[in-house]
């Protein structure tokens, strides 16, 4: 009894510690809808920036607590800038688009981190005044904790407060409900914003400096972060500081009594407890449905139409140099070629999902790393050749999104996206933990091509000719009628129920396609590295896809396979050259976002369509002359 | 960026140095090595390994390089994903043309650059990868190992761990393949040994997510007498801050996996708790002349103490340059054949790759943590030679496939 009531502290005071900076992520979505990837990026600078006035400035004993409140600040000015000088270039831009922006600036601060505080881990002191224990029922409880978990509660409060009892808060409340009323209301929305951004980014670098008695600072802190943090705001309900509360203490009780019962499970209980929290409450504990329609935000008013006769000489041109690469290019040129048509597959079955179906995943690895596996269980333990295993990759890929999507259909906008990234993330642990059937994180070696594909070129062609003839199936299946029922569904579900389209069924009809395309780029992956690992299925892979897809613009279909193109490019080719390839990697990105906020292929077409409608005008002008 | 001009740099003061000994008029062709590690996922450890092996390469060079041609390397970041390590991999061998690979640290990562190896017949040497499957279940021909894997490393610390009385015994470990292996070899070496010994709990943290406060709480929950953890970085930090604000370890032995190593013993500081069994690098008090004069010419280079991943970086760095002398050419079949039995000199004495399982004897140093002006320390530490620890001959047969 008394252990259990100290563990009950123990899971409070974790709970607190996430509450803090999973508010700051709740209240800047709840306004700005921005999905603020950096957001854990703040929470580490946030505990780096204290460690350094602690160990560095030379005030002494009792200097953490001056140190904590500076960090806060430092870390608020820092997002002060962020939101300044890049968030508000693109509030107009579709709204996934900012979430790649934060992920450049994730890229950029972890070698920042780098540059700055050396590779070790930091250990700070312990807070003046609270390093020991008291004991409470014959159990000793760190004084430090005791604090946290008052502090929770006094940030609530102070919350509760400052949106209840002043006009500005009124004025963000008013913003998460209905932004546009607000807006013409005659409000200030940049200001609002900017005001928004930089509490939600004090109370991340508040979180990150009260680690620092807890335990290491170190790099991969903004990581490690994030993910919960999501979850925690979304079982919470977005832009609901008080669900999120709930939701921190359902996530610190669980981790702490789930060890104590399932001690092999730390990697996905809070996974599955919000996959079952979302299935049951598709709108988290405390959500209510969106305002805004999230499908219609995926298309941002541009319709998807066939392109130009002409374009398809382009494509033509792209084909024929595409068939002569191995005459043009080295073996090595062949095997990054390969890399990149199998992610331009795993991009555009991304994008029919998201950008055609409305129905963002954050977890798109899950059919990726399921096509692998099927792939390379099927060689290695039912011992097929290569040309029947690629069969069972997109098979397994089907499989998958059949079961998840069942499940992801009844939900919508980020709750849809989080479910999809719990599923991702128990297909991983799955991996990761069955090790007599995978191999666990030492993965299925040996996954080599049959004799006749094992050349560069060989496989190249292999490749070319799968991943470019789905590709071609997914741009007919676009503009097929289903593909229009789907766009349907995405810009208005409401109409499409009263013309009799039952859009819960098309979706599902979707995701099963996008996982079957997915599961085949994940058989041919795993045939191409010749091993397969639960990497593959990881939160990374997923990133990596949705990060292709926006690169390249998500309202067109070419977009996507240009933006896999892109993204691989500068991955293998930066990493070659430098240490630092995130930062550069990073402000690449950011400076991408920013000069195209439509990706990169719809602002070229965009320039094409202005150029063609100003030529004939100068051509009749000099037959006139 | 200025690290890989560096080996450039080297190679160049390589042909400088052996023109000078082969008369003028012919610079030799360098000798291209490829190397694959997590330099931008794991700095900790692959900066000190990285400074390890390009000070080996400099005195490679500088005496000669091999059989008057000077070595190169080409080294490359694998991300921290196996994908990209077998990406650049390959480039590695069809674009530069390197004549071997050399590196990694994580295991998965080491396995999946191994698999290439065996598949395009190229020989490969790991540096640091820890799972027993490298040379055993998934070994083969073509791959070479240097550090001493799982198994020993538990093997040492079995040996001090069966002398302590207790017997109620918990453990604490990551949850994935090194802690689990870890855990499971643990277990059956000391209960063989021990057959009163009770095992009361284990705890598998998730790496790098440690829930600190209810881990310990729940290990203190069972009461055991002694305690074995696997888990290390920033996990471990967190695990002992708790435990020792709770008590936890007062009147309990502790056996550590890899805790002595300054990589994960430096950021302790004080906190570091005295009387730990553990395996790690003495570094600054390993006084045997081999090691003395590593050290006075790592401190010379770099200025600070090298760390363990120093020493696996120059050792991996020497083992490739002695393949080289002994096979007498770049051709894999003849390096593969040389490997077998080679003997290198490394700054832990002589070691050699064992030809039955293409494991090095590298050896290891056990002992106890102690605080000192502040500081974690390793004292009453001795060195474990690999030769001891590693599985027998039957057991290799038995386990790894035959070539």
């Amino acid at each position: 009894m008394e252990f259990l009531f100290s563990q009950f502290l123990t899971g409070l005071a974790s709970a607190s510690s996430l509450f803090l900076v999973a508010s700051g992520l709740s209240i800047i979505f709840g306004v700005s809808r921005i999905v603020n990837f950096a957001h854990g990026s703040l929470y580490m600078l946030g505990a780096y920036i204290a460690y350094s006035l602690v160990e560095h400035s030379g005030l002494g004993g009792g200097n953490f607590w001056i140190a904590l409140p500076v960090a806060a600040l430092g870390v608020a000015l820092l997002g002060l800038l962020l939101e300044v000088t890049l968030l508000r270039k693109i509030y107009h831009a579709p709204e996934l688009l900012q979430l790649l922006a934060t992920f450049g600036v994730v890229l950029v601060v972890q070698d920042a981190v780098l540059m700055i505080w050396g590779p070790e881990d930091l250990l700070g002191p312990r807070a003046p005044g609270l390093a020991g224990a008291v004991r409470l029922f014959h159990q000793a409880i760190p004084q430090y904790d005791l604090f946290l978990i008052s502090l929770g509660p006094v940030v609530l409060a102070l919350l509760w407060l400052l949106f209840h009892r002043t006009h500005w808060g009124t004025l963000v409340r008013a913003a998460t409900h209905d932004r546009d009323m607000v807006a013409a209301l005659g409000v200030n929305q940049a200001s609002l914003f900017t005001g928004v951004f930089t509490l939600g980014a004090l109370l991340a670098g508040l979180g990150g400096a009260l680690q620092l008695p807890r335990g290491a600072v170190s790099h991969a802190m903004d990581l490690q972060i994030i993910v919960e943090v999501f979850v925690v705001v979304v079982i919470g309900g977005l832009g609901n500081v008080f669900g999120a509360f709930l939701a921190a203490i359902i996530i610190g009780e669980l981790n702490a009594f789930g060890i104590l019962v399932f001690p092999q499970m730390t990697l996905v209980l809070t996974f599955l407890a919000m996959a079952v929290i979302l299935v049951v409450r598709p709108w988290g504990l405390r959500g209510k449905p969106q305002s805004l329609a999230h499908g219609a935000a995926v298309a941002g008013g541009r319709v998807l139409r066939r392109l130009p006769p002409a374009a398809g000489k382009a494509f033509l041109l792209v084909a024929v140099l595409l068939l002569a690469l191995p005459w043009l290019g080295s073996g090595y040129a062949l095997n990054v070629a390969t890399e990149m048509a199998i992610y331009a597959l795993f991009a555009a079955s991304l994008h029919l999902l998201s950008g055609i179906g409305g129905m963002v995943s954050f977890g798109h690895a899950a059919y990726f790393g399921l096509g692998s596996y099927g792939a390379a269980l099927a060689a290695k333990s039912l011992g097929l050749p290569m040309e029947l295993a690629l069969l069972a990759g997109p098979l397994t890929g089907a499989l998958g999104a059949l079961v998840y999507g069942w499940f992801c259909v009844r939900l919508s906008g980020v709750y849809l996206s989080m479910l999809t990234l719990a599923f991702a993330q128990i297909t991983y642990a799955v991996a990761f933990q069955w090790s007599s059937l995978t191999g666990g994180d030492n993965g299925i070696l040996g996954v080599w091509p049959s004799h006749w594909a094992s050349g560069p070129v060989a496989f190249y062609y292999l490749t070319l000719v799968v991943c470019g003839g789905s590709i071609l199936i997914l741009r007919h299946i676009v503009f097929s009628p289903f593909g229009y029922t789907l766009r349907a569904c995405r810009d208005s579900e409401i109409r499409a129920d009263a013309i009799g389209i039952d859009a819960r069924h098309h979706r599902w009809l979707a995701f099963i396609l996008c996982g079957f395309f997915a599961g085949l780029a994940g058989g041919l992956f795993a045939f191409f590295k010749g091993s397969v690992f639960p990497d593959s299925a990881s939160i990374g892979t997923s990133v990596d896809g949705l990060v292709m897809v926006l690169l390249g613009g998500i309202q067109t279909l070419t977009g996507p396979v240009v933006g896999a193109v892109i993204y691989t490019a500068l991955r293998i080719f930066v990493s070659t050259y430098t240490d630092y390839w995130r930062a550069v990697i990073g402000v690449v990105i950011i400076l991408l976002v920013v000069a195209f906020p439509q990706g990169i292929v719809a602002w070229t077409a965009d320039r094409f369509q202005a150029w063609r409608a100003i030529r004939p005008a100068v051509k009749t002008k000099e037959k006139a002359a | 960026m200025a690290i890989r001009s560096v080996s450039a740099a080297l190679g160049a003061m390589g042909v400088v140095a052996s023109c000078l000994f082969s008369g003028p008029g012919r610079a030799a062709e360098p000798i291209k090595v490829g190397e694959i590690n997590s330099y931008s996922t794991l700095p900790a450890f692959t900066l000190p390994y990285r400074n390890g092996w390009q000070m080996a390469l400099e005195e490679i060079n500088a005496a000669g390089g091999i059989n008057g041609r000077p070595v190169e390397v080409i080294s490359r970041d694998d991300n921290g994903k196996p994908g990209d390590a077998v990406t650049v991999a390959n480039e590695l061998l069809s674009r530069e043309n390197v004549s071997l690979l050399m590196g990694t640290f994580f295991s998965h990562i080491g396995l999946a650059v191994s698999d290439v190896a065996k598949q395009r017949k190229v020989l490969f040497v790991a540096a640091e990868p820890l799972t027993d499957a490298m040379t055993m279940e998934q070994g083969h021909r073509y791959t070479f190992r240097l550090r001493p894997p799982t198994r020993p490393q538990v093997a040492v610390l079995v040996e001090e761990a069966a002398k302590l009385p207790a017997k109620r015994w918990a453990t604490v470990a990551p949850n994935y393949e090194y802690g689990q292996s870890s855990v499971a070899v643990f277990k059956a070496m000391l209960s063989a040994r021990r057959p009163d010994i009770q095992w009361v709990d284990e705890q598998w943290p998730a790496q790098g997510k440690i829930d600190a406060g209810a881990t310990v709480q729940a290990l203190a929950r069972a009461q055991p007498e002694a305690i074995f953890n696997v888990t290390f970085g920033p996990d471990l930090i967190k695990l002992i801050r708790e435990g020792n604000t709770r008590g936890l370890f007062e009147g309990k032995a502790v056996v550590s996996m890899l805790t002595g190593e300054p990589e994960y013993l430096d950021p302790l500081g004080a906190e570091t708790v005295p009387g730990w069994i553990i395996t790690g690098y003495p570094a600054a008090q390993i006084d045997t002349p081999e090691h003395k004069a590593f050290l006075k010419a790592y401190q010379a280079k770099y200025g600070e103490l090298p760390k363990l991943g120093s020493i696996v970086g120059y050792s991996t760095m020497k083992s490739v340059a002695a393949i080289l002398a002994k096979a007498g050419s770049t051709d894999t079949e003849k390096l593969v054949a040389a490997a077998a039995g080679v003997k290198v000199a490394t700054p832990f004495g002589e070691i050699t790759y064992r030809p039955e399982d293409h494991q090095s004897t590298l050896g290891l140093f056990v002992g106890k943590t102690a605080v000192k002006d502040g500081k974690g320390v390793m004292v009453d530490w001795t060195y474990k030679r690999g030769e001891d620890y590693l599985p027998g001959l039957a057991e290799v047969k038995a386990r790894r496939p035959a070539d």
